[in-house]
């Protein structure tokens, strides 16, 4: 299949999956499920990851910047401008592509194989709809919330690694991660992330929904799933930094 | 009554069905035979709609399901079961979700109501006090009688079985078309069951249709079987050998 045939076919489910829910209160229950499958079981990893990026970036800006005319506070001010900017809502989302976006998959994608689908579907129930919508609604609805706790542990890990270092003193890092801060970049990360949110559970939905054969075809969906999110929300990422930083 | 007319199919490069036309009587337990890869599930899906057809027309009680808009396909689904060969039960939920599914998406009774509901159909397929299980903890046999349940929950007016017996010991097996059998008669229904077990056949083909190669080759009843002048079903009949004796020391 070409690009093209790709995108319209993947367009098409979307839109399917944004149909009127044949009972909403049951849509609801899945997304509640969502949100603990997709999210709550996600901030671990997150937090692990954003306290370790958070440190090493602190650490590696004091190094490259010893110089006696390169005031300490600004180490505080580089992390804190990585960490919100780039960060928290790109490097979390390839991770989430990662961990969800192969869940997603491999769990649509066994139901396809093992008729699940079409149980469904025979019910008169729209199956696109049921199993993607929620989905899409539980990790667009935490996807912000991770990235927020991202940013305060990565900047959290920059000061006691910081501290630790010697590199900076408590008093010069608090100093620099308040010194012109711009609110807007945090806006700006949360709607990057709300973006990658759709593009990780739609783009790994789609591969699912279309595995064609069985458990090792499963396997391959999953895999193509993490690797179209990551270089989606790549392309996502240049595009949305120029309309929203420029 | 289920009626078939000029059913044609085919995958990219290959016909699976051809000009098939076939009707299947309510309250009987209609089945399609032929050897596996004949084309049994891709009739069986397009009949219910799960895969688009190339030509041809099927319609329910005569109404054209075919021509139908998208609504009134779904709406017509309702009245359908559906019994796939794998089970094919929801692995995130447990017995009593599965076969309560069907109720909370498309009624609006109690709680109570439902449950009751969902214990008169378990204990229909033999499975009280299962309801807290989980399919990963059923055995073949029990995943299949769930799946019945699950499918007669909202009294489909059709039933469909791919395979039903497939992968299940000899024993467990016979029960599982003895249910399907009592379940039609019962609740008077228009019931196709799939199957290439020739035990199935003599046990419940009221009315049979054999496939191959795509093509209907031969209908009628599991009495009239043994003597179909039709060499290819004549083969696949007597392929287990025992049959064969029996019929050389009937003569
Ligand atoms: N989705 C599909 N794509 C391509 N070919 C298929 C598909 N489904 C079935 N076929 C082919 O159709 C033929 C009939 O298959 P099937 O109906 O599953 O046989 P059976 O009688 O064993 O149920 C087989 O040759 C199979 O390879
Ligand atoms: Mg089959």
């Amino acid at each position: 299949m070409t690009l093209l045939q790709h995108i319209g076919k993947y367009t098409l489910l979307i839109n399917r999956a944004f149909a009127r829910p044949e009972k909403p209160r049951m849509y609801y229950i899945q997304i509640i499920r969502e949100m603990v499958a997709l999210g709550i079981n996600s901030i671990g990893i997150v937090a692990i990851i954003s306290f370790f990026m958070g440190a090493v970036i602190t650490i590696q800006t004091a190094y490259n910047t010893e110089s006696p005319l390169f005031p300490s506070y600004l180490i505080g001010l580089a992390a804190r401008d990585s960490i919100i900017l780039e960060f928290s809502s790109t490097i979390v989302a390839l991770i989430l592509a990662g961990k969800v976006g192969s869940s997603i998959a491999s769990e649509i994608g066994t139901m396809r194989v093992t008729e699940q689908i079409d149980a469904l579907e025979i019910m008169g129930i729209n199956s696109a709809g049921y199993l993607i919508l929620p989905k899409i609604i539980a990790l667009v609805i935490i996807a912000p919330f991770l990235t927020l706790l991202s940013m305060i542990i990565g900047v959290f890990g920059g000061w006691l690694a910081g501290v630790s270092a010697g590199v900076i003193t408590t008093p010069e890092y608090i100093y620099g991660i308040r010194f012109a801060f711009i609110p807007y970049y945090i806006t700006y990360s949360l709607i990057k992330s709300v973006v990658f949110a759709f593009i990780i559970t739609t783009v790994s939905s789609y591969h699912g929904y279309y595995t064609n054969g069985g458990a090792l075809e499963v396997g391959r969906s999953s895999t193509m799933a993490v690797v179209h999110s990551s270089v989606v929300i790549l392309l996502f990422n240049l595009i949305l930094t120029q309309l929203l930083l420029s | 009554m289920i009626e078939v007319r000029n059913l044609y199919k085919s995958f990219e490069d290959q016909d699976v069905l051809k000009d098939i036309s076939v009707s299947f009587e309510q309250g009987k337990t209609n089945l399609i035979i032929g050897k596996s890869g004949s084309g049994k599930t891709v009739l069986l899906k397009c009949i219910v709609g799960l895969l688009e057809m190339d030509r041809g027309h099927i319609f329910y009680s005569g109404e054209c399901f075919t021509e139908m808009s998208a609504k009134e396909k779904k709406k017509i689904r309702q009245k359908f079961g559906m019994l796939f060969q794998g089970a094919a039960l929801f692995d995130s939920l447990s017995v009593e979700e599965n076969v309560r599914f069907k109720l909370d998406m498309f009624t609006s009774s109690s709680h109570a109501e439902k449950t009751k509901r969902v214990n008169f159909c378990l204990e229909k397929v033999n499975l009280k006090d299962t309801n807290l299980l989980y399919p990963s903890e059923l055995s073949g046999g029990m995943r299949k009688r769930v799946a019945i349940a699950r499918a007669i929950v909202m009294n489909p007016r059709y039933l469909f079985c791919d395979e039903p017996n497939s992968g299940l010991d000899p024993q467990t097996a016979i029960l599982i078309d003895q249910l399907i059998k009592d379940i039609t008669e019962e609740f008077n229904m228009t019931t196709i069951v799939n199957t290439h077990d020739i035990n199935s056949v003599m046990e419940m083909g009221e009315k049979v249709v054999y496939i191959h190669n795509g093509e209907k080759r031969w209908e009628g009843s599991n009495l009239e079987i043994i003597d179909a002048e039709n060499k290819e079903l004549h083969d696949f009949i007597f392929a287990s050998g025992i049959l064969r004796h029996l019929k050389k020391d009937e003569i």
